[in-house]
């Protein structure tokens, strides 16, 4: 039998504030019934939801896949935002490109990307200027 | 005793009463009931006694267990501890004396307020709160509702639900021993009664979840109460001076009482259990900052709005304010022969999860996807579960079938009719031309 995957796919609206964090809130709720220790669940559930404010506030939204495998999870958040021109610099804590009509809601506080790095186990960005990023990371479950 | 065995739930189901509707399933905040055999079934290890389905429930099916004036006969000296709230439920009462008179009338010895007991924990969570050894913000644990949602559904905030003992427990450790002082009885012979707003503090009396035992013996509902008060509250003559409350240990009563008593600015004051489960999924995804203290209470308006109080919660608060008024603002004191802090740990206590192996666990997450996907997706609740997800859900932990759910059933039985037509249809080769 090969090894269960389990695979959720979500869209995120880059329109509405109010919906960011629905699909680390519903990711949430799965790891718990599935019995997944509270600290992986809770470095799973802020990595993702940086990701998700990050994917409204600068990219217009995008869609998120995660895939859980008995030793792993794995967020695919993709967006066809503007891409990140520098991402040495945007991994710098308290950098940010927020707009001041953002941070005025209480966001882009530039801590996104240097959380997203501290909560997984393995983070890639794949980005380009006026095409879009792929922000994939992964947490592991020990058993 | 083991925890299983000490389990006690004062939310409970008058089977006769419940007609199998499917209100409470809808409004239960931990999902914690279904609907079988044409009753509601109310899953022990989910319930945390808030008290929502009492409330719900028009055909008054849900009952809260509380006990009756005849173990008022088993002590020398009785102590009645009114509740803040109970004070607000009498629209003949223009003072608090003449409330606390008339419970002294129906056999108390004494009676007690636990607004004082708020009044010493006010002073403990200022200490709490400035001492710096706790994470911020402090979650009050006044509300046993709360603590318990806390306990069940939100581990990484259990460290910071302040480890104090409650405004109750603090009055009836106080009235006892002022009891015993007074005269020279002995603690068996105390009988402390907790006249109570909600069952949420009836099992924290009968089922502390971070106390070895309570302080307090028994738990009378205000509703009890009220009943035998109501008719002869106006006809008191002498009002004794009893009241030693001041006005912010009784406006705990009313939900941001207890924040606005602390006399800090940055805290947020919840109330009504869908909030407060609001509040605290932010609070748990981190995205409330800046806050030292978050109140949150399980009722809607606060202690005014428990499932056992008479007085609607809005004209009680306005009642309570008023009274409160006139009072002076008093001080707790802080005694060092008082242990006002917890002396068990909570535990975490999830529901389970869907298998104890993660494998099949997750195999049963998968087909649980699967299952929802195949739901209609209205939750309508006829198939007895709250929603279509927590049917998922019972299917694969085995407690539910697919043809529960009504469509499903009606999909069935179209499919199943559609083949008897077409069975219907084929004549044997001797009737055929």
């Amino acid at each position: 039998m090969s090894e269960p995957l389990m695979k959720l796919h979500y869209n995120v609206d880059g329109t509405d504030f109010t919906v960011a964090g629905e699909a680390s809130g519903a990711v949430k709720k799965v790891l718990k019934q599935l019995g997944i220790s509270p600290d992986v669940i809770r470095k799973v559930a802020i990595a993702m939801y940086e990701c998700e404010i990050n994917m409204v506030i600068h990219a217009n939204g995008g869609v998120i896949d995660v895939e859980i495998s008995p030793d792993k999870i794995r967020m695919i958040h993709k967006d066809v935002g503007p891409g990140i021109p520098d991402i040495d610099k945007a991994m710098t804590e308290g950098f940010s490109t927020a707009s001041q009509q953002v941070r005025e809601l209480g966001f882009g506080a530039g801590m996104g990307l240097p959380n997203m790095k501290k909560y997984t186990d393995e983070m890639r960005i794949d980005t380009e200027l006026g095409v879009g990023t792929t922000v994939d990371m992964t947490v592991y479950i020990k058993q | 005793m083991g925890e299983i065995e000490r389990r006690f739930h004062s939310v409970t189901l008058d089977k006769p009463m419940c007609k199998g509707c499917t209100t409470c399933i809808r409004y239960c905040p931990t999902q914690a009931i279904r609907v079988q055999q044409g009753k509601a079934k109310i899953i022990s290890e989910r319930c945390i006694d808030c008290g929502e389905c009492i409330r719900r429930c028009q055909y008054h099916a849900k009952k809260a267990i509380t006990d009756g004036f005849e173990v008022m006969d088993r002590y020398k000296y009785k102590i009645a501890l009114p509740a803040p709230a109970f004070c607000g439920q009498f629209s003949k009462a223009t003072d608090f004396d003449i409330v606390l008179t008339g419970l002294k009338m129906l056999g108390f010895d004494d009676v007690f307020e636990v607004a004082r007991g708020a009044e010493v924990i006010t002073e403990k969570m200022k200490e709490l709160i400035s001492s710096g050894k706790y994470e911020a913000p402090l979650i009050s644990s006044a509300c046993p509702a709360v603590v318990r949602l806390v306990a069940v559904k939100y581990h990484d905030l259990m460290s910071h639900v302040a480890p104090l003992t409650s405004p109750m427990e603090a009055a009836a450790e106080m009235a006892r021993r002022e009891a015993r002082e007074k005269t020279g009885l002995k603690d068996e012979d105390i009988g402390v009664f907790f006249i109570t707003p909600c069952p949420a503090k009836v099992t924290a009396i009968k089922w502390p979840i971070a106390l070895e035992k309570s302080n307090v013996d028994w738990a009378l509902s205000i509703k009890d109460v009220y009943m035998r008060l109501a008719h002869s509250i106006d006809k008191i003559t002498k009002v004794e001076h009893l009241s030693k409350s001041g006005r912010s240990g009784v406006r705990w009563a009313n939900h941001g009482g207890e924040a606005e008593a602390l006399g800090i600015e940055k805290y947020i004051a919840v109330d009504g259990i869908a909030n407060v489960i609001e509040v605290l999924d932010q609070l748990e995804d981190e995205k409330i900052k800046g806050v030292d203290f978050i109140e949150a209470l399980a009722c809607t308006g606060g202690c005014v709005g428990g499932s056992l109080t008479v007085e609607n919660n809005f004209v009680a608060n306005s009642r309570i304010r008023r009274i409160s008024q006139g009072l002076e603002d008093k001080k707790g004191e802080l005694r060092d022969d008082m242990d006002l802090y917890w002396n068990r740990k909570i535990e975490y206590q999830p529901f389970s999860p869907l298998d104890a192996d993660f494998g099949i666990a997750m195999q049963k997450a998968i087909r649980m996807n699967e299952i929802i996907e195949g739901l209609p997706q209205l939750d309508c609740g006829s198939c007895g579960a709250p929603t279509c997800r927590e049917l998922a859900e019972d299917i694969v932990r085995g407690k539910a079938n697919e043809t529960d759910c009504i469509f499903k059933l009606r999909e069935r039985v179209s499919l199943l009719a559609k083949e008897m037509a077409e069975l219907e249809s084929k004549l044997p080769p001797s009737m055929t031309e």
